[in-house]
């Protein structure tokens, strides 16, 4: 099983990109205010630029 | 003009991509039912070795896995990063290169796959030349999503990125090294492994694919269309992260599974197998948090068409990531393996999670892509959705019949130690199930055009939007 050479080597190469980026996101503020991330897709509008009058300000 | 381009968002291949997933859904599907139709009588091929089973087969799979689900995740993921981070594609031209390099190999593929010009790997046919294309392409895409991540406007990357980034990362990884090869001529290579460590590679790369680009890819459309769709916030957004991290960090040694009984050493078929129920978790995980977000709101199942196909979709995905660990278990599979149980296990995963995910989010992103505010029939998408759900059950559940039967058939032994039966006497009790999934193939390509035809009058009577990034409040500004 001499392939174990590449393909443990590469699993263990990706599990620590992982945990690079996960540390990445823990220090910049990728998951405080979760509440709001989740809602803010909500109010971003798509519904065609044919009716802009929807906006309330 | 550059001003105008600069406030807008890259629909144009967002467009491009999503007219091409409906092209490719049909003609994907249409070869899948004539294959099965030759299942059921051979004669079909007609003579002509451009129409055999063994040419067809894959560009069957490649149609709908790479091109009608490939087209579909590029296009979703180019609309979600842009409209989630608030800012335009970075770099429209190498946008627009990754639309027609990513056509241009599903037209090879086209081309040399009923030629027979094949790396024979399941999942990665392409010989090298397309292969090498196909990498060039993938690189172009990742630059293009992470470039338009790196110049956000938003501060937090939405949970449906992170999906979508895992993927294209994952998948660039799994396609060099699985592809990695020695060319002889223009259109003939050899791997570079050999054997089992060459078996190893491909369920390496093919179980992989599954989990990065059938999962990975799809959840992240889930995680952006499902909200949008109900309009309220995904049930746990925690729940959502950990989802992520924890499908990231296991998926990566199920492959063994697929060499159950080979001449892969035991130990790593073991690994295979605890890894594959280790997944078990994640994936009901994500799949309830899809499901739950509907809670309180179930009434509108009823009236809402688009969200049905989105929510039965989850529940396909919970299916299948039961079934799939269930059939991991050695003593499961030794029954289940290289029968058509496989075929139902894939389908209910391809048609049901994989299909219904991506008609209910191209049902949601058509209409705003082309300036309307629905589809232009409501009513066509109500009869998709049950011609298709139909279609799947009929496709799934006569497979499993079928696959279970095989198995025991294979098993049977006499008292004298003989096997009970030959194999031809499987192949002539399994005759009726393949008629059955041919009428379940039938009726959810019929879906497909129903939904081409729907899409095609939605395009002629709207046009190309043109849509403004919305101006930031300065509390949700990048800091």
């Amino acid at each position: 099983m001499d392939i174990l050479y590449l393909l443990v080597p590469l699993g263990i190469l990706f599990v620590f990109a992982l945990g690079w980026i996960f540390w990445w996101a823990l220090n910049n503020r990728q998951f405080d205010e979760l509440d709001e991330a989740a809602e803010r897709i909500l109010k971003d509008t798509d519904t065609t630029s044919a009716k802009p009058a929807a906006h309330k300000h | 003009m550059t001003e105008a381009i600069a406030n807008t968002y890259n629909y144009r291949v967002v467009r491009q991509f999503s007219i091409m997933t409906i092209v490719w859904g049909v003609i994907g599907m249409l070869v899948g039912v004539f294959i099965a139709a030759q299942l059921i009588w051979p004669e079909l091929d007609f003579g002509i070795a451009w129409l055999s089973y063994g040419r067809l087969r894959p560009l069957h799979t490649n149609a709908v896995i790479f091109a009608f689900g490939g087209s579909a995740l590029i296009g979703a993921s180019y609309f979600v990063v842009q409209r989630t981070s608030n800012v335009r594609l970075f770099c429209d031209k190498l946008a627009a290169f990754t639309f027609w390099g990513y056509q241009a190999v599903i037209v090879l593929a086209v081309i040399t796959l009923p030629l027979g010009i094949t790396r024979g790997k399941e999942y990665a046919e392409l010989e090298w030349p397309i292969a090498l294309l196909l990498a060039v392409v993938w690189v172009a895409y990742a630059v293009v999503f992470f470039g338009t991540l790196a110049k956000r406007k938003i501060e937090h990357i939405y949970v449906a990125n992170w999906f979508f980034g895992a993927f294209i990362v994952a998948v660039a990884m799994l396609h060099v090294v699985n592809a990695a090869a020695l060319p002889v001529s223009l259109t003939k290579s050899y791997s570079a492994y050999a054997g089992v460590q060459d078996a190893m590679v491909q369920w390496w790369y093919g179980h992989n694919a599954v989990g990065f680009f059938l999962t990975a890819g799809f959840l992240g459309m889930m995680y952006y269309f499902i909200p949008k769709q109900i309009n309220r916030p995904i049930y746990s957004y925690r729940l959502s992260i950990v989802h992520f991290w924890a499908l990231v960090f296991t998926y990566m040694w199920a492959g063994p599974h697929h060499l159950h009984y080979t001449s892969l050493p035991d130990w790593a078929q073991s690994v295979g197998m605890v890894f594959s129920l280790i997944l078990l978790a994640p994936s009901w995980g994500g799949m309830i948090n899809g499901i739950m977000t509907l809670s309180g709101a179930w009434s509108t199942l009823r009236s809402d068409p688009i969200l049905r196909f989105l929510i039965v979709s989850l529940s396909f995905y919970g299916m299948s990531t039961f079934e799939g660990p269930m059939m991991s278990i050695k003593t499961v599979n030794a029954l289940s393996h290289y029968t058509d149980w496989n075929i139902a296990h894939v389908h209910s995963g391809a048609l049901g999670w994989v299909g219904f995910i991506t008609i209910g989010s191209m049902y949601y992103l058509l209409p705003r892509l082309f300036g309307r505010t629905e589809m232009y029939s409501k009513k066509l998408i109500e009869v998709h959705f049950w011609v298709a759900t139909i279609g799947v059950v009929l496709y799934i559940s006569s497979m499993w019949i079928a696959g279970v039967m095989q198995g025991l058939m294979w098993r049977a032994v006499n008292v004298d130690g003989t096997l009970t039966y030959t194999f031809i006497e499987s192949v002539k009790a399994t005759f009726p199930y393949y008629v059955i999934r041919l009428g379940g193939g039938i009726l959810y390509l019929t879906g497909m055009i129903v939904m081409a035809y729907n899409v095609a009058k939605t395009i002629a009577a709207g046009k190309a939007e043109e849509a403004i990034i919305p101006a930031l409040s300065p509390s949700t500004a990048h800091a």
